[in-house]
């Protein structure tokens, strides 16, 4: 079949609302659609979404003889394939040049990064080897492909498990899975691969295209990076001429993007690894249907918000009014102020603490609503009622003496008291400080 | 073949109907046309029409698609009979004659434009098919504009042919679709939706902001709206409407018109 053709009408949009800085769907220009991750039952079976772009990955294993140059490696073999199903314009068996290119970036960023330790695949040296397969489909174009598929086969291939193999003397054994449990692949690092359209010669920039702005670009640029920084494939296509803080600036933003996705696909192996080891329903017939994926991000649903300014205006008019404080700086040298004093030390005595808390407790079980201002009303009152009880220390630092430094140097503790700009300063830094180890929220 | 007997047609109607149902129309005796019926009798009933999805068989009606049976009863014009159909739902459209589509052009060729309206052919326009154009007047247009206009010529055995004039010479509300504003797909049933008249989704949406819309019967869309912003706000209104409920969708129109 043959794609549908772009009318001139859209891709004038399209560049014009770029111009605007204004997406189709409502991202910002660095945003990523959101990535889904389900996998299979079998070992190193995955579907990865990335908005509407799905790819299924899939990881075999086999024994074979190596190649004769390299007699102590195992052998990995990628093959990326564009299904009809995909888009209209994907006919099968045709070899495009877009399924050339996206098997090569495939190739260089999973095989040349040394990903994958071949090495240890190596059973007897010139005879038997591992050989891995990598088999990706793509099930839904809606641009971007690139990405989706690195990050499927990266997934794949950590959560893939071979058969384990004992050697004795010239005797090879493979166990099956019920004999010896599967091992897994030795991964040294997770690259994935982050792509970048240009338009407009260079001017604008998008992170993780969508379909119709892949075909309205002039430029595409995929850096594929790990956690750790490294890159391990770049690759410019589309011909057009970036300047070197672009690039520079691509990969900073690359980074960012790489460890939050790295971060994402951790859960989600870990979150597949303790659902099977408990026993519980695995694979795609549990995670798709029930939209009960296991690294879920979910999507923002409409709430009805009418009631809740009426609801947080009742709460707001029961509340106490927070106690007056006045700010008066105290000078202890020319350059270095004080506003405010710190609340007592939490650590020090554990009664006082716990007697704190469950006054906040107590205020936060009469509130309805979550909204921030309540909750620091709410938290200044009850504050206010332990700051009569206990003497105020000025220092919430562990150390005896207090040590004002001369102007040059500012210390840190003058910094985080003259932070905030609302009324009671210091107990809202100190409040931020301590609702960060409560992990009610 | 179909396999023991049909239901009635009129107990159908509001329930899904599966391709291969055979649906029994009521038997009338007076259709016989071997005898004659003298005098002032009953006028001669008007012809039942045979919707989409639907079939004449032996029996009664066939049902080819599967959906929703619907039934208009006896009026003037075409379907003076009443006329019955199955609503269905797809995204692939099949040209059919007289159908309002938006196509894309994708080639010129000497006196012919070739457009893709969605089909599994190319549809293919007379520069003379639009209004007020003679063999000196031609009309401007340019591979990749928006055509809207109608079909002459669509069925399963020829090339579709598209003219944007009507039968007497106007061009009502046919043509080239101007430069700006954006063009999007959506299913076949919302369309359908949106064409009903008194449709509620649009009446709401102009409430919102000033805007011009065109939808053709291929599940195009073509909006534009004053600003960028407001267009695609749109777009996005439209094309979720298609799995929102009319209280969601009040909800976010209402979250809108308060912005």
């Amino acid at each position: 079949m043959k794609a549908t053709p772009l009318s001139n009408c859209e891709r004038r949009f399209l560049l014009r609302a770029i111009e605007e800085r204004k997406r189709l769907d409502g991202r910002q220009c660095y945003d990523y659609r959101n990535v889904r991750i389900s996998f299979g039952a079998d070992y190193g079976c995955c579907i990865v979404e990335l908005g509407k772009t799905r790819v299924l990955a899939q990881v075999s294993c086999e024994l074979v003889p190596p190649k004769p140059n390299r007699p102590t490696e195992g052998i990995l073999f990628f093959n990326l394939e564009l299904s009809p199903m995909a888009a209209p314009g994907f006919e099968p068996g045709r070899q495009s040049e877009l399924l050339v290119k996206l098997n090569r970036l495939i190739e260089r960023c999973l095989r040349n990064s040394k990903c994958v330790d071949t090495e240890s695949l190596c059973i007897i040296a010139g005879e038997k080897v591992w050989q891995i397969r990598l088999d990706l489909h793509l099930l839904n174009h809606d641009g971007n492909i690139i990405d989706a598929a690195s990050i499927a086969g990266i997934v794949a291939l950590c959560h893939f498990r071979r058969p384990d193999v004992s050697v004795q003397g010239e005797e090879v054994t493979v166990y099956t899975p019920e004999e010896r449990d599967p091992v897994p692949l030795s991964i040294h690092h997770m690259p994935v691969c982050v792509s970048f359209a240009f338009f407009q010669q260079g001017t604008y920039l998008l992170v993780d295209p969508s379909e119709c702005e892949e075909r309205v670009m002039d430029g595409l640029l995929v850096i594929a990076m790990n956690k750790h920084r490294e890159i391990c494939t770049i690759q410019s296509s589309g011909g057009i001429m970036l300047v070197k803080d672009q690039v520079l600036r691509c990969s900073k933003i690359t980074a960012v993007k790489v460890a939050e996705i790295t971060e994402l696909i951790q859960k989600a192996l870990e979150n597949d690894q303790k659902v099977r080891k408990e026993g519980g329903k695995f694979g795609f017939a549990e995670s798709i249907p029930n939209q009960k994926i296991t690294a879920f991000k979910i999507e923002r649903a409409a709430i009805d918000t009418n009631n809740v300014e009426e609801q947080a205006e009742e709460i707001i008019a029961k509340a106490d009014p927070p106690s007056e404080v006045f700010a008066k700086p105290i000078l202890h040298t020319p350059g270095t102020a004080q506003i405010g004093e710190g609340i007592e030390n939490s650590w020090g005595d554990l009664e006082e603490s716990e007697r704190e808390e469950a006054a906040e407790e107590e205020g936060e079980i009469e509130a309805a609503a979550f909204e921030c201002q309540k909750m620091e009303t709410e938290d200044t009152s009850t504050m206010s009622e332990t700051k009569k009880d206990e003497p105020i220390v000025l220092s919430d630092s562990e150390e005896e003496e207090v040590i004002i430094l001369e102007p040059q140097e500012v210390p840190k503790k003058t910094r985080t008291q003259t932070n905030s700009k609302q009324e009671n300063t210091s107990k809202k830094a100190f409040n931020k400080r301590r609702k960060k180890k409560r992990a009610a929220y | 073949m179909a396999t023991g007997r049909g239901a009635a047609a009129e107990a159908c109607v509001g329930q899904v109907v599966l391709p291969g149902d055979v649906l029994l129309l009521p038997a009338h005796p007076d259709e016989d046309g071997e005898r004659l019926r003298l005098g002032a009798g009953v006028a001669p009933r008007g012809r039942l029409l045979c919707g989409p999805g639907l079939r004449r068989c032996v029996a009664g009606l066939l049902v080819t698609k599967c959906g929703l049976l619907r039934h208009r009863p006896a009026g003037d014009g075409a379907a003076a009979g009443g006329a019955y159909w199955v609503d269905s739902q797809q995204k692939r459209y099949v040209p059919v004659k007289g159908d309002h589509v938006i196509g894309i052009v994708t080639a010129k060729a000497g006196d012919l434009f070739k457009l893709d309206v969605g089909g599994s052919e190319q549809a293919s326009l007379s520069y003379l098919a639009f209004e007020g154009a003679t063999k000196r007047n031609r009309p401007n247009v340019q591979v990749g504009d928006l055509i809207y206009g109608q079909f002459l010529v669509a069925n399963k055995d020829m090339e579709p042919e598209m003219v944007c004039i009507d039968s007497s010479g106007r061009s009502s509300g046919m043509g080239i679709i101007g430069q700006d504003g954006f063009l999007f797909k959506v299913s076949l049933g919302l369309i359908r939706k949106l064409l009903a008249p008194k449709c509620e989704i649009i009446q709401e949406l102009s409430q919102l902001y000033p805007f011009e819309l065109v939808l053709g019967m291929n599940g195009r869309i073509w909006v534009k709206a004053k600003t960028v912003q407001q267009t695609l706000i749109i777009v996005n209104i439209l094309e979720a409407c298609e799995y929102m409920t009319a209280e969601q969708r009040k909800q976010a129109l209402a979250k809108l018109s308060g912005n």
